[in-house]
């Protein structure tokens, strides 16, 4: 019992109970507004998508509005990957170097049909939805999304972000490459890039 | 129908020279097409570019095609322009598929043929004798599943999804395209004086 008194009973013993958890809850919410309010993203435009997302970041839609002031193109000072655009096989290990050097913590958008699926890119050289290779908190669909998507996509990343807790630490392990050399389990992988919609259907020679 | 464009005067002028290493020629849309004998192709490009009458001084693209019907030869394609004359020739030379492909490097004669040799090498398959540096360049160097805009490789490539992105994660892009290899301090040499003058002052300081 933490605190005494003259008339110390059960209301007092009450709120001695319940108090850790009631501040920490405030602190909690403190840290994630703070958080979204100033997450920098770190820009992988790797093709058309980026495009929508440079008006974006420029003065008719300015992503600044939501805390997002500094586009920061070191991996090293930012809070927020944002893949804009088709991933090639070539780049994948490029990216995950990338997401790699962020520091906790961190979360990752991706922006647009390619970079979420491979999109119409069903091909040898596209990395079919880039959740292969790193961790994706938001998709955004649409090819490419107008501005107003990718502003929504954030509000949902800081709604997200509104909804973490400072205690949960599963939230901030970093989830590297296994043993294997893969993010994700090979059938997995093999699972969600089979073709789709009017995409190609043809049998692989091996 | 109008009158077929009339071929260019440089066929005439090849045939005289090659004789029967010109195969034929043919005006498509207005461009002329000549078909050259692989083994003489360098020989012939050489005095296109040399000849005073010809001075093809420009290679604007240099690419391949395979058909779809195998039986047909691969053809290589050199796309020349004249600068002076603003005129346009487009060499081909074929390549039987049965044997190896392989043909000479132009890179001696337009050294911007360098990069795009070697992205026929790596989308086809064909091998440039004498190039400079020959490897992959649109694909990473380790790349192991063939040539990609040849006709029997599948779309989706040879390998299974995730056996493609196990081997893409474990490349090294630094092992190869270093920031070193992007760098102009190699070609200094090459460079003209007024360049190697402004780049020796510059902050990277002397450069030898
Ligand atoms: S989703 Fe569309 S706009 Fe975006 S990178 Fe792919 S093709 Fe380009």
């Amino acid at each position: 019992m933490g605190l005494t008194g003259p008339d110390a009973g059960q209301g007092v013993a009450e709120v001695s109970g319940e108090s850790p958890n009631w501040v920490t809850a405030r602190l909690s919410d403190l840290v994630n507004w703070s958080r979204t309010r100033s997450l920098w993203p770190m820009p992988f435009g790797t093709a058309c998508c980026a495009i929508e997302f440079m008006a974006t970041a420029a003065g008719r839609y300015d992503i600044s509005r939501f805390g997002m002031e500094r586009q920061g193109f070191t991996p090293r000072q930012a809070d927020v990957l944002i893949c804009a655009g088709r991933l090639p096989f070539k780049l994948a290990p490029v990216i995950r170097r990338v997401w790699d050097q962020m520091p906790q913590p961190k979360w990752s958008i991706s922006m647009g049909a390619c970079a979420s699926s491979g999109g119409i890119f069903d091909n040898y050289a596209m990395v079919q939805g880039i959740d292969t290779i790193i961790p994706v908190d938001v998709y955004v669909p649409g090819c490419p999304p107008r501005p107003e998507g990718l502003l929504y996509a954030i509000f949902l990343l800081q709604k997200k972000i509104m909804g973490e807790s400072l205690t949960d630490q599963q939230l901030r392990v970093e989830r590297t490459l296994g043993p294997d050399g893969l993010f994700r389990a090979p059938a997995l992988i093999d699972e969600i890039s089979e073709p789709f919609g009017n995409s190609v259907h043809q049998t692989r020679s091996s | 129908m109008t009158a077929a464009a009339a071929a260019s005067p440089s066929v005439a002028a090849l045939r005289a020279r090659f004789g029967n290493s010109i195969l034929r020629d043919r005006v498509i849309c207005g461009d002329t097409v000549v078909w050259v004998a692989a083994d003489r192709a360098h020989e012939v490009l050489s005095w296109l570019r040399d000849d005073p009458g010809q001075g093809f001084d420009y290679l604007t693209d240099l690419t391949a095609v395979e058909y779809r019907d195998g039986e047909l030869p691969l053809e290589v394609v050199y796309q020349l322009r004249s600068l002076a004359r603003r005129a346009d020739l487009r060499i081909k030379l074929e390549l039987d598929k049965a044997q190896p492909l392989e043909v000479e490097s132009v890179c001696d004669l337009w050294a911007g043929a360098n990069w795009l040799e070697r992205e026929v090498f790596d989308m086809f398959g064909v091998t440039f004798r004498n190039h400079p540096d020959l490897r992959r360049i649109l694909m990473w160097e380790t790349y192991a599943e063939g040539f990609p805009l040849r006709k029997d490789f599948p779309l989706r490539g040879h390998f299974s999804r995730s056996e493609q992105t196990r081997q893409a994660l474990a490349a090294n892009p630094e092992a190869h395209y270093s920031l070193e290899e992007l760098s102009i301090a190699e070609s200094y040499r090459e460079l003209s004086v007024e360049m190697r003058e402004r780049l020796g002052r510059g902050e990277r300081g002397e450069v030898s």
